[in-house]
């Protein structure tokens, strides 16, 4: 009897263990935000309505981290990179005139070129300096950036909808989607049921887009991305070609980044340049270590977890405490929340010595 | 009566996880005496002198058995520190000395002369200033003692590696306490003059009555030096005897026979495949791995023989295998089969069906964090395409993981590997099955030639036979070529056809595995 429960114990003990005291903590913050939200009078349904439509936004964002932290190449801190190659798509596809869904199409397939340059360079760069790659990538994103800062004004867009009006030249900070390709994939088979609403058409996009990084991670160049990551000098003397599989990675990732930005931008409806692609690395990487993954090992399953829990509590947060305060606290939970978990990530980085 | 010797050690017993590598060494050293140390890699000198000394890993692996007594006092030291005050000194293989600074400052390091300052006297002794002048007087009596002239004032980064040496002799000599000096191959790195110079204050320092305890595979220079021979094997003292009354000959065959008489066990005696066609010819090859670099190797393979490679450690040996499967840098010509192999390029070595097992199992040989399954599938998976599942003409190649486990638990079974489950992390392992399953890694590739770097260094004698036997089973019954390096002559005596002896990054001589030891030991130290 005294015998059974320790292994009960054990093994609650053992699952807890395994799922992770963080996540374990923010999992119940999390509930705890879903049972007082009716409490304080916000309203549940908008609520989980908010949660889903925020993960289907940066679900896509978040399934970019997968292939580099298989391949070795720990975060991509270095998101802002294909981020760009996104916001060149989506400008090019509404500079080009293409409108309605049929632009997020066009987006997609003119950001695909850029992704595709941008993340060999990347990944090029990214083979010279192995064992500082989070270090560098920090560093590429920032200066890409910036760079772009620059570009977005010198480069000759015309569409009357993207221009500074006075100028008539130069992008604005911010771009409306509409008539273009907002809520493009949301509003597909979309189910509204009261204040409920699920956006079906982009949760099975990034449904899609996830299963086919499950099975690119079972087939042999996957099989040999994850090995590269787990040993490289193992790789090597099985005549694998580090660099190549760790360039194809960087390359998945950066393209995966630009898609992840156009189904963002398509739930946000509206396009950010400037600054904004700046913002979006880091709560992608807090993310999917939310979810449980470590600088190198990562599952499609951390993702999901991790986006969930992670959007969960950006978008309770502010509703609960605001209502609960009457003081607006969100930014600084979500600061706390996202830079925490970096942090928690990075410091466990030694323990999984490669 | 005699005097008392000045350290005595007494049935020192030490193993590292029940692997016994000392077993009742009985050393004694009397004041002003020169005892020479000689014996195989892993023979044991190194820990011996690492329990003298005290160091840390001695008592992090559960201590050593018997006792060290010093003046007749019986001592155990917990550090180094212990081991420095009270007069033990060494100088190790590897210098360890602050490249930046100069001589003076890395003789006299954290024992500089101070002088107090109003400073010091306000706040704390550590705020006290150095006494350059005094310390600069020690530290050339010091190098006076040494009898080599070196430039006190000369920083360690620009010393040819010579000076280092003495250097690091002169830190220990300034120590006024100093009665037991170790000395751990210091002459590897010298030239002859320099060596010579060395022996010359070696002879000094026993003159003034420091006992020195001299380790060198240099043998010549224990005989002109030394007292005494203490010679070592498999963690034994096996010979002890005045190095006037011994020759170089006698204490190779001490060092590597076994019992010369033999033990009854098989070896292959004759050069029988002298009509066998040559698989392999290696040409000019040499290898740049850090330690053990191969200079000038030539070398022909014979089909379906096991050839082994011996020598000491850092003659490179274990950079030949390296060199060929292109996991360092290397020149040459390989041609395997009537086909130029090229060189720093692990996959061509692959596709012409080489297969290596790495003396490094944990850092190459093993993805330590993943599944045994595919530890042993994934080469064979990326090289040949087996184990995978073909889709819309093989544009989608499917991992297979049914036949990876098939596979996997086929080469468990024929290895008798200890484990839960095909899925288990190689990670926990013992070093034994960790082997295993780097050998079943290569078995799965069918390779036509295999390299096997030390085969069973750090395994317990079951896993060894074991592993051996798997060799010699895959030789016969499938014919395949094996180049097999090891450190242990003997096991390459048991296992293989002929054995090449390299030296020096050379090969110096080939014998058939039976040959005489004294012949081995003589190839052994001929280039180095």
């Amino acid at each position: 009897m005294n015998e059974q429960k320790l292994t009960l114990k054990d093994l609650i003990k053992s699952k807890a263990q395994e799922f992770g005291l963080p996540r374990l903590i923010i999992t119940g913050f999390l509930l705890l935000l879903l049972v007082l939200s009716p409490i304080v009078g916000a309203d549940l349904p908008t609520q989980i309505s908010n949660i889903i439509n925020r993960f289907s936004w940066n679900g896509i964002l978040v399934l970019a981290m997968v292939p580099m932290i298989h391949s070795g190449c720990g975060l991509n801190f270095g998101l802002p990179l294909g981020i760009i190659s996104g916001l060149l798509g989506a400008t090019l596809s509404i500079e080009f005139g293409f409108e309605g869904p049929v632009s997020f199409i066009m987006a997609a397939l003119l950001a695909t070129p850029f992704a595709l340059v941008l993340g060999s360079v990347y990944g090029w760069l990214l083979n010279k300096i192995k064992g500082g790659e989070m270090m560098i990538a920090t560093y590429v994103g920032f200066s890409s950036v910036s760079m772009m800062c620059m570009m977005w004004l010198l480069l000759p867009y015309h569409s009357p909808n993207m221009v500074w009006g006075m100028a008539g030249k130069g992008l604005r900070t911010t771009i409306s989607l509409e008539g273009y390709y907002t809520q493009a994939l949301a509003s597909f088979l979309q189910i509204n049921i009261g204040n409920l609403t699920i956006p079906t058409g982009a949760l099975l996009f990034f449904a899609l887009l996830a299963f086919g990084m499950w099975a690119f991670l079972h087939t042999k160049t996957g099989t040999a991305m994850t090995a590269v990551g787990s040993n490289p000098d193992f790789a090597r003397s099985a005549g694998i070609n580090v660099d190549k599989i760790r360039m194809i990675s960087v390359v998945m990732s950066t393209w995966l980044a630009a898609i992840g930005i156009l189904v963002y931008e398509q739930g946000f409806g509206f396009v950010q340049l400037y600054m904004a692609p700046f913002y979006m690395a880091l709560p992608a990487v807090s993310a999917i270590l939310i979810g449980g993954a470590t600088v190198n090992k990562a599952s499609i399953m951390n993702v999901v977890i991790g986006t969930i829990l992670f959007q969960g509590i950006v978008t309770m947060t502010p509703t609960v405490m605001n209502n609960m305060i009457h003081l607006d606290m969100s930014e600084v939970i979500r600061i706390i929340v996202s830079n925490g978990m970096i942090l928690y990530a990075l410091t466990r980085k030694t323990e999984g010595t490669r | 009566m005699e005097k008392a010797p000045l350290l005595e050690m007494r049935n020192i017993k030490k193993d590292f996880n029940g692997n016994q590598v000392l077993s009742d060494i009985n050393i004694t050293l009397r004041e002003g005496e020169v005892i020479g140390l000689c014996g195989e890699n892993g023979a044991g000198k190194s820990t011996l002198m690492k329990i003298l000394f005290g160091a840390d890993v001695i008592r992090e692996t559960g201590g050593y058995g018997g006792d060290i007594l010093i003046n007749n006092e019986k001592v155990s030291f917990q550090s180094p520190f212990d081991a420095i005050a009270a007069g033990i000194g060494m100088v190790h293989q590897e210098f360890s000395l602050i490249p930046g600074f100069k001589a003076t400052e890395n003789i006299l390091l954290n024992r500089e002369s101070k002088k107090k300052s109003i400073l010091s006297d306000l706040f704390s002794d550590r705020l006290d200033t150095l006494d350059r002048n005094e310390m600069n007087r020690i530290a050339q009596e010091a190098i006076q003692q040494m009898g080599v002239n070196i430039d006190k004032d000369m920083v360690i980064n620009d010393m040819p590696v010579g000076h280092k040496q003495f250097t690091e002799i002169a830190r220990e000599l300034s120590k006024k306490q100093l009665k037991i000096l170790i000395l751990d191959e210091p002459t590897a790195v010298l030239t002859e003059k320099e060596a010579e110079a060395l022996l010359d204050s070696i002879r000094g320092m026993s003159k003034r009555g420091i006992a020195v305890i001299f380790i060198t595979h240099r043998l010549g220079e224990i005989l002109s030096v030394c007292d005494r021979v203490v010679t070592m094997r498999d963690g034994y003292v096996v010979n002890e005897t005045p190095a006037s009354e011994t020759s170089i000959p006698e204490i190779t065959s001490w060092m590597v026979g076994r019992d010369v008489a033999d033990t009854g066990s098989s070896y292959v005696t004759e050069d029988i495949g002298k009509d066998k066609r040559t698989i392999l010819s290696i040409k000019k090859l040499w290898v740049d791995m850090p330690g053990e670099t191969v200079r000038n190797v030539n070398l022909d393979v014979r089909e379906g023989e096991i050839l082994g490679i011996g020598g000491l450690a850092g003659q490179g040996k274990l950079g030949i295998p390296k060199g060929i499967m292109g996991l360092c840098n290397a020149g040459g010509e390989i041609n395997f089969d009537g086909q130029d192999i090229p060189l720093n390029d692990p996959r061509k070595c692959l596709d012409a069906s080489f297969a290596f097992v790495a003396e490094d199992r944990r850092n190459v040989g093993l993805l330590l964090d993943e599944s045994l399954e595919w530890n042993v599938s994934f080469p064979a998976m990326q090289v040949q395409d087996k184990y995978l599942k073909k889709y819309f003409g093989g544009l989608i190649k499917w991992r297979d993981d049914e036949a990876i486990k098939k596979v996997t638990a086929k080469y468990i079974d024929e290895l008798k590997v200890k484990c839960t489950s095909t899925k288990q992390k190689a990670r926990e392992l013992s070093g034994g099955n960790q082997q295993k399953i780097c050998l079943a890694k290569a078995f799965a590739l069918n390779p036509k030639l295999l390299f096997v770097s030390e085969p069973t260094r750090g395994i317990d004698v079951g896993a060894k036979a074991l592993v051996l036997d798997a060799l010699k089973k895959l030789n016969k019954e499938q014919g395949v070529t094996i180049v097999m390096v090891s450190s242990e002559l003997e096991e390459l005596r048991q296992t293989c056809d002929r054995i090449a002896i390299v030296s020096g990054g050379k090969v110096s001589g080939i014998l058939p595995a039976g040959e005489k030891l004294e012949k081995f030991g003589e190839l052994m130290l001929m280039n180095c």
